[in-house]
């Protein structure tokens, strides 16, 4: 048998080429699958359970999905909605579905595949040592476990199976692996078990794979033996070094891939050109793990944050900028600490220089003569109301302050009125564990809803 | 010349919160061969400034690729994190000076 799973981009919201959908659905797939979620933007999105992307947008391409579904009647599947998986998120997806499906005119079984963990989950999890640390450990206690905002973990193809065997018309699921949601029916279907996982994660960014990755629409084959993979914009190619090379895509290892319930391993997989456009593999193998685990994310609030930006031109204070800059810290934190009667560790002032070695800080290894120099504060306590207290008290030193003692004072530049904005709550990922379940569905919860025209106001 | 301008790309992401990952992407199996023996785990730890025991080095020769991950010097986006993405991390093995060939 084949199984035909049209991924139709990397994530909902990113966009794709709808000629190349149009063509995806002409290949009569048996399933639409789509990604919703990463970590890749950082803790943000999932401290505050929000979406990364616009909802207009999301909406926009899940009409069109939705009304592709409702062409082909196959499944259509959006796996860790709103870029964190979180509860509320799923939620999000399903109002978006409901407002459609009133739009559209359609009815629907909708399946909704629930992630997000409790702090008493974990804690058990953790006191009954079925929390394993990966590598770099990250030290996990109750109290740790206590300050997460939101705890998902990610499900694998198993918890979307259940979905799939539900004869829901739609899923939507909370966090799970980015390859669960698209190898779920190819393995249920009986497919090769490697090649289904191997597959979904050559096709879990889309195009990306292919030789026009901002084209989005990729259909995977997949089958007892193997997989085919091929783009859909008539101007992309997979070739075996774009599908071969996506395995390096933000993999910490180009050979192995840990999944809920065991490991893909592509060592032995070989890739060959099938024809002008498509790519097939064999040889992808899966070993089965003896204990079903799935991974944790979460973050927690470890601040507030403000920042404030000046930006030197002056030829002189360009060139001395990082002289200067240890000196008006040195001067600030005096400041800071007397005048808001502060402690060093209730605050921090950090300033990066743009223009010199603001990213790479440390590591960076050139000089250069800049015409300019941004310098950019970042304060962090515990209120929104000290970061601003900070910024404001700092606001006229970052202004004027003078490189040496005996020079008029000098005058920067400040880009903006005022110069300080407030940046809200900063957000940490705290936790690098998997968990062990007893059985697949332990930690997760499936509910389905009827949707028709009316359910929606 | 710069390694960067010898091999058809080179690439840094994070792979989950707390790795990075750096593809060289070699292009041909002469520049493959001529970067394996000088892209060991200590001359990037070096560059990263990294212990060397923290250097995952993978070799694959059927792509020309030499591929390095390491934990991240900081969790994505935390405090001092400085480049979200990781993706600049690149630039200080693509900016690398190679001998002469003469």
């Amino acid at each position: 048998m084949v199984t035909r799973v049209l991924v139709p981009s990397g994530v909902l919201g990113l966009g794709f080429d709808r000629t190349a959908l149009a063509q995806g659905i002409k290949m009569k797939p048996d399933i639409i699958c789509i990604d919703g979620g990463s970590t890749d933007s950082g803790p943000f999105s999932l401290g505050t359970s929000t979406s990364k992307y616009s909802r207009a947008a999301c909406k926009a391409e899940w009409r069109d999905l939705m009304k592709a579904r409702a062409e082909l009647n196959v499944p259509l599947i959006i796996s860790s909605c709103g870029t964190c998986g979180t509860d509320a998120m799923v939620e999000w997806m399903y109002d978006i579905t409901t407002e459609l499906a009133d739009e559209l005119e359609q009815t629907l079984s909708v399946a909704l595949l629930y992630s997000e963990q409790s702090a008493a989950t974990i804690t058990a999890k953790h006191t009954q040592n079925q929390c394993r640390a990966l590598e770099p450990e990250i030290p996990l206690s109750a109290t740790e476990i206590n300050a997460c905002e939101h705890i998902v973990a990610l499900a694998g193809a198993e918890q979307i199976q259940l979905a799939l065997q539900s004869g829901a018309d739609i899923i939507l699921t909370g966090r799970a692996t980015d390859t669960a949601a698209i190898c779920a029916l190819p393995i249920m279907r009986g497919e090769h078990i490697g090649a289904a996982w191997h597959g979904a994660k050559i096709a879990e960014c889309g195009a990306l794979c292919s030789t026009n990755p901002i084209s989005g629409v990729i259909l995977l084959d997949i089958d007892e033996n193997g997989f085919t993979v091929m783009p859909m914009a008539t101007d992309a190619r997979c070739t075996p070094h774009s599908v071969s090379a996506h395995m390096l895509y933000e993999n910490s290892d180009p050979n192995l891939l840990h999944e809920p319930g065991g490991i893909l391993d592509v060592t032995q997989a070989t890739y060959a050109q099938l024809d002008d456009r498509s790519v097939r593999v064999t040889g992808s193998q899966w070993h089965p793990a003896p204990v079903y685990t799935v991974k944790l994310e979460a973050a927690k609030r470890t601040g507030f944050q403000s920042t404030i930006i000046a930006i030197l031109r002056d030829a002189r204070y360009v060139e001395n900028a990082r002289e200067w800059v240890q000196r008006l810290s040195g001067y600030l934190d005096t400041e800071i600490t007397s005048s808001l009667q502060l402690d060093q560790s209730d605050y921090s002032l950090e300033f990066r220089l743009i223009g010199v070695d603001a990213i790479l800080g440390p590591l960076e290894n050139k000089t250069s003569s800049p015409s300019e120099v941004g310098v950019l504060g970042i304060i962090t306590a515990s209120s929104n109301e000290l970061c601003e207290e900070i910024a404001k008290l700092i606001n006229p030193f970052l202004l004027h302050y003078p490189l040496t003692d005996n020079e008029s004072l000098p005058t920067f530049s400040f880009p903006y009125s005022p110069a300080h904005s407030a940046r809200g709550a900063l957000y940490e990922f705290c936790i690098n564990h998997v968990i062990e379940l007893s059985n697949p569905m332990e930690v997760f919860r499936l509910e389905q809803r009827r949707v028709s025209k009316h359910a929606a106001g | 010349m710069q390694l960067g301008n010898l091999v058809n790309g080179v690439r840094s992401k994070n792979a989950g919160p707390f790795w990075i990952t750096i593809d060289v992407f070699c292009g041909t199996p002469a520049v493959y061969d001529q970067l394996l023996p000088l892209l060991s785990e200590g001359f990037v730890a070096d560059i990263y400034k990294q212990p060397v025991a923290k250097i995952k080095r993978f070799e694959l020769p059927d792509l020309h690729v030499l591929k390095f991950s390491f934990p991240r010097p900081v969790v994505q986006g935390s405090r001092y994190d400085s480049d979200m993405h990781g993706a600049q991390y690149s630039v200080l093995l693509a900016e690398l000076e190679m001998p002469d060939a003469s």
